[in-house]
């Protein structure tokens, strides 16, 4: 399963990303660079990883959002490429219009890193097909801006179309209805605030059970 | 010319961080004020044929990057140098 993992200036989960599919196994892994432009068709999964490119400059996410490889990403999303964006990633999705909404300051205004319990709210996703529905996950949060804000309007919508896979079970940053990570209507795009990809050793390993879903949606397809 | 463009979070929003300066001030003893939003401010220098062009492309800067469109609103002026 050909992998990209894109590596911005200021990314620094990118490694870590590498290592936990590395050791998940069966992904074929490759490092993408984001000023490069590279054909992303025989790509399954291309993964935003978490950390703080740009510098964080303007907003999380808003310049990365901009750099030459997100025409690709995006365009590779549009084909109904996999793509999952975590942490920094996430912001990206948001701030590409992959996905809908935004992400601000924890309401706390602290940067938060710790080990919380998210909800599984669907197992109706690639991203979550072989985890049971209501199910809970201890994955680590690492960051200041994690507040996740929609329109009541635009939430509905995420209802509706079983949008929302991961809540928060003691909201730390203040999300509207505890949204700690979403899909787009498509279900191809997944962003997260939590690392799975820290979670896949030592402490919990709940990570790896979004990879072992990915693996099987993907071994059905081929 | 000379473009200054305002980015704030837009109203219903909640800013955390001016809740907590305007927090500070009413401990402070100012207590007659209420709503304090922090913003941003960016200036920068343009040249462009006309006042109306350089709305235009500034309004598009605000829309394409300088602003998020889901949480904040934006202003800005246009000043002859």
């Amino acid at each position: 399963m050909k992998t990209g993992i894109v590596t911005f200036p200021g990314s620094n989960c990118d490694d870590d990303v590498y290592d936990s599919l590395m050791r998940s196994g069966g992904f074929e892994l490759t490092k993408l660079w984001h000023k490069d432009t590279p054909e992303l068709s025989d790509y399954k999964l291309i993964v935003l990883p978490g950390g703080f490119s740009y510098g964080d400059y303007l907003r999380c996410g808003a310049m990365a959002a901009r750099s030459p490889i997100m025409e690709k990403v995006i365009e590779f999303a549009k084909r109904g490429g996999l793509v999952i964006g975590i942490c920094n990633g996430f912001q990206i999705l948001c701030e590409s219009g992959l996905l809908p909404g935004a992400l601000a300051r924890n309401l706390s205004l602290n940067f938060i890193c710790k080990d919380i319990k998210v909800t599984v709210e669907t197992s109706k996703t690639p991203w979550t097909q072989t985890i049971e529905a209501r199910s809970t996950l201890n994955l680590p949060i690492a960051h200041g801006e994690g507040r996740y804000i929609i329109s009541e309007e635009d939430y509905q919508e995420l209802i509706k179309n079983e949008q929302v896979v991961l809540t928060y079970q003691d909201n730390p940053n203040g999300s509207t209805h505890q949204i700690a990570g979403l899909c787009n209507k498509e279900k191809n795009v997944f962003g997260l605030m939590p690392h799975p990809e820290r979670a896949s050793d030592l402490r919990s390993k709940d990570g790896l059970k979004i990879w072992q879903s990915l693996k099987s949606f993907l071994g059905q397809q081929s | 010319m000379k473009a200054r463009i305002h980015v704030f979070y837009k109203d219903g929003v909640f800013d955390p961080q001016g809740n907590t300066v305007e927090e500070s001030l009413k401990k402070m003893g100012f207590s007659r004020i209420k709503n304090l939003r922090i913003g941003r401010v960016i200036d920068l220098e343009i040249d462009y044929p006309s006042k109306e062009e350089a709305k235009r492309e500034v309004t598009k800067m605000c829309e394409k990057l300088l602003a998020n469109p889901v949480i904040e609103s934006f202003k800005h002026e246009i000043m002859e140098t």
